[in-house]
C-alpha cells in the first residue's frame, strides 16, 4: 500500500497553517507573480512569508511544495530562474514544473531537489512521461485528470516515478498548458502569466427580472435564472449556441467539481502515491473542510476501516460533483 | 528569404477535398512547405493516410518541402503506436507536437510544432541540444517576446515559425466538443465533425461570435491576419510564416502574402484583398500586438 | 456594470431615514477604533490590496439600517456607517446578511459558497473584492472576536447574542 500522501492547496500562508493543521502530509503554493498558474489578485506568497511557512510545516512534519509551473516567455526567463533559487535558498522540499527550459535549468543549478511534473505539462502517455523522468530526473507525475483507473494502472507499469492524482476540487477538461482561452479574451496568458479569466475582466450584471449575467472582458459566459445557483466565468464552463443547439448549451463542461473519495480505496490500490485536492483560490474554512475529511477517510484506509466522506457538497462550485473520468470512459 | 508554409489542415475534410485542396497547392500556390498530417484526432487518419504518398510526390514534384506533422494528443495505444510509427521515419522531415514523439525521435532531426510550448530561448536551447532543426512558436506569444525566441533560435542555426494566417488553436482537450454537442462522445461521433469545414460556430447567449469547435480542439471565431506585421517579423529573425488552411480559396490568400514579401504589392491593398477572401471572418492580431488575442490592432505604419 | 452602485433598491421613508443618519452617528465612533485596531494588528492584510487599498468599497449588512463604507487605504483609513441610499460611488459592493458577513470575514463560511448560492450580491470591481476576500482570508484567529473584545465583555456578548439569534443555516437571499 502506498504512502497515499495528501497534497494540499495553500493560497496564502494562514490557508497553508490551515492545511498543515489539518492534517496534510504537504502544501504546494507559489510566488506571487507569473511564475505559477494561480496568480491571482492578493494571493500567494512573498519570499519571507514562504521563509516562515516552510519553518511552520517542516516544524510539523509537512513538506512544501513550490509550483513554478507556467512558461516563461522568451526574454523573462531569469525570474523563474530567480524564483527556483529563492526557493532552493528557503528550503522547499519540490519544484512543480511545467516548462522543459525551467526543468533543465533547475537540474542543472540545483542537481539535489526534486523535480514533479505539473499537469501543466500535459504529459498522459508512458513515453511523454518517461520523457521527462529520463532528461530531467522527474520523481513524481502530476497525472492530467482524464485518464481511468486501468489506464493508471497500466502507466504505473511503464514509468519510472512516482504518480499523483487530483482527487477533490475544480475541474476542467481542457488540457491543461494547452490553453490560451483567457488571452484570447482578454490579454492576459494561462501559460505566460499565470491566470485564467482573471477577476480584472469579470462583471456580474444583475437583471430586472432578478437573472444574473457573468462576463469575461464583455462576453457573455453565463447567464443565471433568479433561483438559480451562480458560478465565474470561467470560458470552458460556459454556456454557448451553435447553429443545432440554439436554446444555449454547456458546451465544454457542466461547472461540476471533482470528488474522488469514494474510489480512494481503488486509487491507492493501483499505485497512486500521493492525492492532489484543488484550490489555492479557495477560503480557509474549504481547505480546512476538505482536508480533514480526506485526511480522515486516508486514515481509514489504510488502518482498513470503511471511509465516510462527509458530504461536500456545498463546497463545489455550481453545488454538483463527478467522479469524472476515473471510473468510466464513457464521458469522452 | 522568408519561406511561405501551409500548415496541416485542421478540420476533417473528406479525402477528395484534401486531394483536391493539394493538387490546387501543388500546382498553383506559391508556397514552399507543405505539412501535411492529422494533428486533432487519431480517429479521421484513415480516411486519408492512403493518400499521403500521393500528395508527397505530388508536392514534391511541384518544389515543395513536405513536413508531417504528428498528433498534438497522445493518450490512447493506437496514438501512441501513430507517434512512434511517424518517429521512426527517415523521410520526409517530421514536425513533433507532443513529448511522446520527442521520445520516441531521440536526437534524430525534427521540427518542433506549436503545441510543443516553445515559448522561451531556454526550451528553444534545450530542443535544439537534442535534435531540433526548426521551431514553430506557439500562437499566443507577443511581438518582443517572438524577437528573443527568433534570436535564440537563428543563433543555434534553427528556422523559426510563426503563424500568420488563419484560426488559432486556443485549446486542445481528451473530450471530442463536436461530439458533445450532438449528444455523442468521442467513441460514437460519426465522425460529425466533417459537417463543419471551417469548425462549429460557438456564440454567447447573447449572441455573439465567440470561437470555433473543431473535434477536441478550440479554435479562435476570427482569422489571425498579421499580413501587415510579415516585415516586422522578418527583421526580427523570424524565417518561415504559415498559413493555417482555412475553407477560403488558400491558393489566392498564398498570392496574397508572397507579393507582399516580395513587395510587389503594397500592403494596404494587400490586407483590403485578404479581408475580402476572408469572407465573413473577422481579422485579428491581438496576441502579436500583447492584446486579447480576438482584437484588431491597427498598425500605424505597416513595417 | 450593475445599475445603483452604493444606490439601494430599497426606497426609505422620511422616517426611517432619521433613524439611519442617527444610527450612523452612534456607531461612527466605534468603527473608527475598529478599523484602526485591526490595521495595527494585521498589516499583511494591506499588502494583500495592492492598488484596491484606494477603492471604496460598499458592504450593506442588508439587516441593519446603514451601510459600512470602507476604504483600506493605510494613509488614509475610512471605515464609517452611511445611509443605504448613500450618494457614494463606490468600486466595488458586497451585500449579505451581517452575520453571513461575518462569517465571511472570519472565513467561517466559504465566500465562494455562498456567493453561488446567490446568498451574497457582489457587483462592481469583481477583482476589488477578490483581493479583499483573499487579504482576510490571510488572517489567524477571528476578527469579530478582536473587534468584540476591543469593547470588552459588553462586546463579546453582543456577537454572542447576534450569533443565537440567526438560525443555524439559515440561506435564502436578502429581504428586499
Amino acid at each position: 500500500m502506498s504512502l497515499a500522501e495528501l497534497i494540499c492547496p495553500a493560497g496564502t500562508p494562514a490557508a497553508l497553517r490551515t492545511a498543515v493543521d489539518a492534517g496534510a502530509d504537504a502544501v504546494y503554493c507559489g510566488f506571487q507573480d507569473a511564475t505559477n498558474a494561480r496568480n491571482f489578485p492578493g494571493l500567494n506568497f512573498t519570499p519571507d512569508e514562504l521563509s516562515e511557512a516552510v519553518a511552520y510545516a517542516h516544524a510539523r512534519g509537512a513538506k512544501v511544495l513550490l509550483a513554478l509551473n507556467t512558461y516563461p516567455p522568451a526574454g523573462k526567463v531569469d525570474l523563474w530562474r530567480q524564483a527556483a533559487d529563492t526557493g532552493v535558498r528557503l528550503g522547499v522540499d519540490a519544484f512543480i514544473v511545467a516548462d522543459m527550459g525551467v526543468a533543465d535549468y533547475i537540474a542543472r543549478a540545483h542537481p539535489g531537489i526534486r523535480l514533479h511534473l505539473s499537469v501543466q505539462a500535459a504529459a498522459s502517455s508512458p513515453e511523454a512521461i518517461r520523457y521527462y523522468c529520463q532528461n530531467f530526473g522527474v520523481k513524481r507525475v502530476v497525472l492530467p485528470r482524464i485518464l481511468t483507473i486501468p489506464e493508471i494502472r497500466e502507466i504505473r507499469k511503464e514509468i519510472p516515478c512516482e504518480i499523483e492524482t487530483f482527487i477533490f476540487g475544480n475541474h476542467g477538461l481542457m488540457v491543461e498548458g494547452r490553453c490560451s482561452l483567457t488571452n484570447y479574451l482578454t490579454g492576459q496568458s494561462t501559460n505566460m502569466d499565470g491566470v485564467c479569466s482573471p477577476a480584472s475582466d469579470v462583471e456580474y450584471t444583475r437583471h430586472e427580472d432578478g437573472s444574473m449575467s457573468s462576463r469575461l472582458s464583455g462576453f457573455t459566459i453565463d447567464c443565471f435564472g433568479p433561483d438559480e445557483k451562480a458560478g465565474y466565468p470561467t470560458i470552458c464552463k460556459g454556456r454557448y449556441t451553435a447553429p443545432h443547439r440554439p436554446e444555449g448549451y454547456y458546451a465544454f463542461e457542466e461547472p461540476v467539481s471533482l470528488n474522488l473519495s469514494r474510489l480512494l480505496p481503488e486509487l491507492i490500490d493501483a499505485g497512486v502515491h500521493a492525492f492532489k485536492i484543488e484550490g489555492r483560490q479557495r477560503s480557509k474554512s474549504y481547505v480546512r473542510g476538505v482536508v480533514s475529511a480526506f485526511r480522515q477517510a486516508v486514515d481509514d484506509i489504510r488502518a482498513g476501516r470503511a471511509a465516510n466522506i462527509a458530504d461536500l457538497v456545498a463546497l463545489t462550485e455550481g453545488q454538483k460533483q463527478t467522479q469524472g473520468a476515473f471510473e468510466t470512459k464513457k464521458w469522452r | 528569404m522568408t519561406r511561405l508554409t501551409l500548415g496541416p489542415i485542421a478540420y476533417h475534410w473528406s479525402a477528395d477535398m484534401r486531394r483536391d485542396f493539394y493538387a490546387r497547392i501543388a500546382d498553383e500556390a506559391p508556397v514552399d512547405e507543405v505539412y501535411l498530417g492529422e494533428v486533432i484526432c487519431s480517429k479521421r487518419a484513415p480516411f486519408h493516410e492512403a493518400d499521403l504518398p500521393a500528395t508527397i510526390e505530388r508536392l514534391e514534384r511541384a518544389g515543395k518541402t513536405v513536413i508531417l506533422s504528428s498528433l498534438a494528443e497522445v493518450m490512447l495505444k493506437r496514438e501512441r503506436k501513430a507517434t512512434e510509427n511517424l518517429a521512426a521515419m527517415e523521410a520526409p522531415e517530421i514536425e513533433i507536437n507532443n513529448a511522446a514523439g520527442l521520445f520516441a525521435r531521440g536526437r534524430h532531426p525534427h521540427r518542433i510544432g506549436p503545441f510543443m510550448n516553445a515559448y522561451n530561448e531556454a526550451t528553444i536551447a534545450w530542443m535544439a541540444a537534442r535534435g531540433a532543426t526548426h521551431v514553430c512558436l506557439p500562437a499566443e506569444m507577443p511581438a518582443p517576446a517572438i524577437a528573443v525566441a527568433a534570436q535564440a533560435a537563428r543563433d543555434l542555426g534553427l528556422g523559426v515559425e510563426v503563424q500568420v494566417f488563419g484560426r488559432v488553436s486556443l485549446a486542445v482537450s481528451a473530450r471530442c466538443y463536436h461530439a458533445r454537442a450532438h449528444g455523442r462522445t468521442k467513441d460514437n461521433c460519426q465522425f460529425v465533425c466533417e459537417e463543419d469545414a471551417d469548425g462549429m460556430p460557438l456564440r454567447t447567449t447573447d449572441d455573439r461570435p465567440i470561437l470555433r469547435i473543431n473535434g477536441i480542439q478550440t479554435l479562435s471565431e476570427s482569422y489571425v491576419d498579421l499580413l501587415p506585421e510579415t516585415g516586422r517579423l522578418v527583421a526580427d529573425g523570424v524565417t518561415h510564416l504559415r498559413l493555417a488552411p482555412q475553407a477560403v480559396d488558400m491558393v489566392a490568400v498564398a498570392q496574397v502574402f508572397r507579393g507582399v514579401l516580395d513587395k510587389r504589392t503594397p500592403v494596404d491593398e494587400a490586407d483590403a484583398r485578404l479581408a475580402r477572401l476572408s469572407g465573413d471572418a473577422d481579422l485579428s492580431n491581438g496576441f502579436y500586438h500583447g492584446a486579447a488575442g480576438y482584437r484588431r490592432i491597427a498598425m500605424a505604419a505597416p513595417a | 456594470m450593475s445599475t445603483g452602485l452604493g444606490q439601494s433598491h430599497r426606497s426609505q421613508n422620511p422616517g426611517q431615514a432619521v433613524v439611519s443618519r442617527l444610527a450612523c452617528a452612534v456607531v461612527q465612533p466605534l468603527l473608527s477604533r475598529v478599523v484602526r485596531r485591526i490595521a495595527a494588528r494585521h498589516p499583511s492584510l494591506f499588502a494583500r490590496l495592492g492598488p484596491h487599498q484606494s477603492t471604496d468599497f460598499l458592504i450593506d449588512p442588508v439587516e441593519l439600517p446603514f451601510a459600512l463604507h470602507l476604504r483600506p487605504d493605510p494613509h488614509a483609513l475610512v471605515f464609517r456607517a452611511v445611509p443605504r441610499n448613500t450618494a457614494l460611488r463606490a468600486g466595488a459592493v458586497i451585500r449579505g446578511r451581517f452575520l453571513l458577513l461575518l462569517e465571511l470575514i472570519d472565513s467561517e463560511e466559504d465566500g465562494d459558497a455562498a456567493f453561488f448560492s446567490r446568498d451574497l450580491e457582489v457587483s462592481g470591481d469583481t477583482e476589488a473584492v477578490v483581493r479583499l476576500r483573499n487579504a482576510l482570508d490571510d488572517v489567524d484567529g477571528s476578527i469579530a472576536e478582536e473587534t468584540a473584545a476591543i469593547f470588552g465583555r459588553p462586546g463579546q456578548a453582543i456577537l454572542a447574542r447576534l450569533r443565537h439569534s440567526y438560525p443555524p443555516g439559515l440561506k435564502g437571499h436578502p429581504a428586499p
